[in-house]
């Protein structure tokens, strides 16, 4: 465990051997978790201390336009009825405004409406502003996996995938958590529809979301901004656990080492699951945003500057740290680049995995 | 007065040939031509969508097409809709056709201006049919930087299309203000304009502000393409959201482009159908106003979750709630001219009291996505898109579709199967709202929208959706056909078939001859003054 720095003390160290590969089973298997809502016609699970306030408004607007509706419509199917005509020369009113009653229906939906306005305002502020002690959290969104980082745990990473529901962000519960955002290609948006938080990640600026979970459990997590072909692949999912427990499962799921015994093949599959490889590449010979990996090792590629090149070790590790310099026909320039998201041994066990398949 | 002339040639026999119609300057073989054009693509967008609805039978993506073609779809069907359908629909199609014959005016102010923004959006949509048979477009109507800068489509041709079609809706506009202003019949003050006229006068008003706003951010987006230079593209240095803001600032007031028009003919379908004099002319010409006014400042609306200051969601989620309350005052208003009225229901008050159905829903559900805390678990799924759907097809379109029925007798002198007219406002009315009101249910669930796979709890409900889009595809296919056959085989119907009393009924033949009237028509009434109306000790 070379790069693994923290927790400092030593049970917790101790605690992160005997758990891994029980997470690491889970991390890859997670099943897709129900919205877990009661009813179609009711909010989802609530699971942040936003949910309530978010619901409470959403309940109080949606019992005040049902009122509205059905005085409108009342009113519609009454004189519908009431002033069917009956005759052709039925006469009718000459009433052609009302002064008293066009000030009530134009006064009485502004103080609503304003009330209305206070009352998401004030929500929208708190949610604006992360308490002090949040406890930090880096996403980057890129065409189609979140990748979370946790400054406060150097070397603990999780990330989604395209193929499967995976384990993309742990948080504690009932500790506030801050999400600082970006995007390393276009837009994407981090939604987590039972925290009711959602905000854009924007390539070339930082965006803050915050939120505090209350329930244990585990959640949808969309990507909610257009991103391309893979968007609606673009989910993952949001555990939630009891503080206790939190900091010893987040480390045995998001360090990413090879483990003592396994061989650098298997250490790559690892690898090519955790680290969004899959989004883009098969195994399986299909195609994708990028080459299939089966039977590629030792192949004849051919560029699209018209030169070919032999895909052998140096090739692959090129492609992982400059992906853009050696295009295959047929592909379109658009996997970033991994310098600095995977090690030497992390590449070397890449190849070697790629090396497996036929 | 017509009956008199009865056997004189109209404007639709006064010459013949292709060339009387492609190169004519009367606004009414104008507005014919749009009528048409708008409705092929209507034909085309409501065909994209079926394809979307059908991929989202089940939960998997690809048992039906790729996620390309899906994204391709619901692209070209929000352009297509939008920029050549809703737009253009009634203020060029129906507004061309009206206007004139609702002011007592022979044509336009400038009939060659009319012409010639016809083919602006002519070949407007030869750039987004290219960009079809291109195959090659996926970003979603927005366009949003920088995935369009990124993306291998052709994205160029798209936004050039939607450039040049702005050109073609800023000489309409242009056109129609100027023809209010300056060709009203002698004794048409303003206030004794239809309200239709109001809401095409302030469309126009908007679109000539706006839409110059969409040709600069498009313009930009070409540049930064084709010569790499940054402006909204990160990479380059530029900044994506101040794409947003150029993007809604012009395509906010868009919406009211959209929407203020079939306020307009609602007006008109209310009171004539129950013959009652409009109740509060002064608060819904007014309101049209400061919707166009209030609508130029809500754009941000758009952008609460999108990294945009907080301050300015908070000014934005307020002046949202301002544009509400002339919506309502109008929706209020529609109802309150049903009191005491004679009411019947042919086909196209059918369609007056849909909208006010369909429009209410919309309306009242906008409430939930100006909230700001709301809004942020809301915005982007498919809340939204159920919101927006039953504001633009549920008020514009159905507003469109019963202006068609109310003017069809005066654009071509033959009326329609009433029968037929109300089975398939009974099929639209149905597939309308199962279609799309159990997108609300899913939006509120967190279904996020251009999703073209999605977890299976949400099964049930796109499978209500889907089929709620084929009855809309029946109500619309029995509706063409008894429109085409009504041109040969409908009953011919004298000038002023509804009893209305606006000129372009009381003061021409159905259909109007070439030069509109014999003679400069004088207003002396109000063009809500039915004669049911009891005047006997009225104090109004």
């Amino acid at each position: 465990m070379a790069t693994f720095m923290a927790p400092e003390n030593a049970e917790a160290k101790q605690a992160v051997a005997d758990a891994a590969t029980e997470v690491a089973a889970e991390v890859t298997k997670a099943p897709l978790p129900p919205v877990e809502t009661a009813h179609p016609w009711a909010m989802p699970t609530a699971a942040s201390t936003f949910a309530e306030d978010t619901d409470a408004l959403y309940y109080f607007i949606t019992a005040l336009d049902t009122v509205f509706f059905v005085i409108i419509m009342g009113a519609m199917g009454y004189f519908m009825w009431k002033y069917r005509r009956r005759s052709k020369d039925q006469k009718t009113s000459s009433i052609t405004h009302s002064g008293i009653v066009e000030f009530l229906w134009s006064a009485i939906p502004t103080v609503l409406l304003l009330v209305i306005f206070v009352w998401g305002e004030c929500d929208f502020v708190k949610q604006s502003v992360p308490p002090a002690d949040a406890l930090d959290v880096r996403v980057t969104g890129q065409k189609w996996y979140w990748t979370v980082e946790y400054p406060k745990y150097p070397g603990v990473s999780l990330s989604s995938s395209t193929e499967e529901p995976a384990l993309t962000l742990m948080v504690p519960k009932d500790k506030p958590v801050r999400l600082t955002m970006t995007s390393t290609d276009v837009i994407h948006s981090f939604y987590v529809p039972a925290f009711r938080v959602k905000r854009d990640v924007v390539p070339g600026r930082y965006t803050q979301i915050w939120f505090q979970a209350t329930r244990v459990g585990e959640f949808n997590l969309f990507c909610t901004e257009y991103c391309g072909d893979l968007h609606s692949q673009m989910t993952g999912v949001v555990k939630v656990l009891e503080p206790d427990n939190f900091e010893r499962a987040l480390i045995a799921a998001g360090i990413l080492e090879k483990e003592d015994g396994e061989s650098l093949a298997a250490y790559g599959e690892r690898v090519y699951r955790r680290r969004g490889c899959a989004a883009c590449h098969s195994v399986e010979g299909k195609d994708g945003i990028g080459p299939a990996w089966n039977g590629l090792y030792g192949r004849t590629e051919s560029l699209t500057d018209g030169t070919t090149v032999k895909a052998d070790d140096e090739y692959i590790k090129n492609s992982i740290y400059e992906p853009n310099s050696q295009i295959v026909a047929g592909y379109s320039p658009q996997m970033p680049s991994y310098q600095g998201l995977l090690d030497e041994e992390q590449v070397t066990a890449v190849i070697e995995y790629i090396k497996t398949l036929k | 007065m017509a009956d008199a002339h009865s056997n004189e040639s109209n404007y639709l026999t006064a010459t013949r040939g292709l060339k009387s119609w492609l190169f004519t300057l009367d606004h009414k073989r104008i507005g014919l031509m749009y009528l048409v054009g708008v409705l092929v693509f209507f034909l085309a967008g409501g065909l994209f969508a079926l394809t979307l609805r059908t991929e989202l039978l089940t939960p998997e993506g690809g048992d039906f097409i790729s996620a390309t073609t899906y994204n391709k779809m619901f692209t070209l069907h929000g352009a297509v809709m939008v920029f050549l359908v809703i737009i253009p629909s009634v203020p060029a199609a129906l507004g061309n056709f009206l206007l004139p014959l609702m002011l007592g005016a022979k044509d336009v102010a400038f009939p060659r201006l009319n012409l010639l923004s016809f083919w602006v959006y002519t070949l407007g949509s030869m750039f987004f049919l290219y960009t079809l048979a291109a195959g090659q477009l996926d970003t979603g109507w927005t366009f949003y930087t920088p995935y369009s800068n990124t993306t291998g489509t052709a994205v160029i041709s798209a936004t050039f299309g939607a450039f040049i079609l702005g050109f073609s809706s800023i000489l309409t506009g242009l056109n129609f203000v100027v023809t209010v202003h300056k060709m009203r019949a002698p004794g048409m003050t303003w206030n004794k304009m239809p309200l239709m006229v109001w809401a095409l006068y302030s469309t126009a008003v908007i679109q000539v502000l706006a839409t110059p706003v969409l040709a600069i951010t498009l313009l930009l987006l070409i540049v930064e393409r084709t010569l790499m230079i940054g402006i909204f593209d990160p990479a380059m240095g530029g900044d994506p959201v101040l794409y947003q803001h150029f993007f809604w600032f012009y395509s906010h007031p868009a919406v009211y482009i959209m929407i203020l028009p079939g306020f307009g003919i609602e007006s008109e379908l209310i009171a004539v159908h129950s013959r009652k004099h409009i109740f509060g002319y002064k608060a819904i010409a007014l309101s049209s106003v400061a919707i166009a006014i209030i609508s130029f400042v809500v754009w941000g609306h758009h952008m609460f979750v999108s990294g945009q200051s907080e301050l300015a969601g908070i000014v934005f989620s307020f002046l949202t709630f301002a544009v509400a309350v002339p919506t309502a005052i109008k929706t209020f208003s529609w109802v309150a001219t049903l009191y005491k009225g004679s009411i019947e229901f042919n086909t196209p008050m059918l369609y007056g009291l849909m909208f006010l159905f369909t429009f209410s829903i919309g309306g009242l559900t906008g409430i939930f996505l100006g909230a700001l805390s709301v809004d942020v678990h809301l915005h982007d799924t498919y809340f939204v898109v159920a919101h927006f759907h039953y504001v633009m097809m549920g008020g514009t379109i159905i507003a469109f579709v019963g202006g068609i029925h109310h003017w069809w007798p005066k654009m071509f002198g033959v009326m329609y199967s009433e029968r037929w007219g109300k089975i398939s406002a009974l099929f639209i009315f149905v597939g309308f709202n199962m279609t799309f009101f159990n997108q609300f249910l899913l939006g509120q669930q967190g279904m996020p929208r251009r999703y073209w796979s999605y977890v299976p709890q949400f099964q049930q409900q796109h499978i209500l959706s889907t089929v709620g889009g084929y009855l809309l595809l029946i109500g619309f296919t029995i509706i063409a056909i008894y429109l085409v056959h009504s041109l040969r085989n409908g009953k011919k119907v004298g000038p002023n078939p509804w009893n209305a009393q606006s000129l372009e009924w009381t003061h021409t033949a159905s259909p109007p001859i070439e030069h509109n009237f014999h003679g400069q028509p004088v207003v002396e009434n109000d063009p809500y003054n039915y004669p049911e109306i009891d005047r006997t000790g009225a104090s109004h």
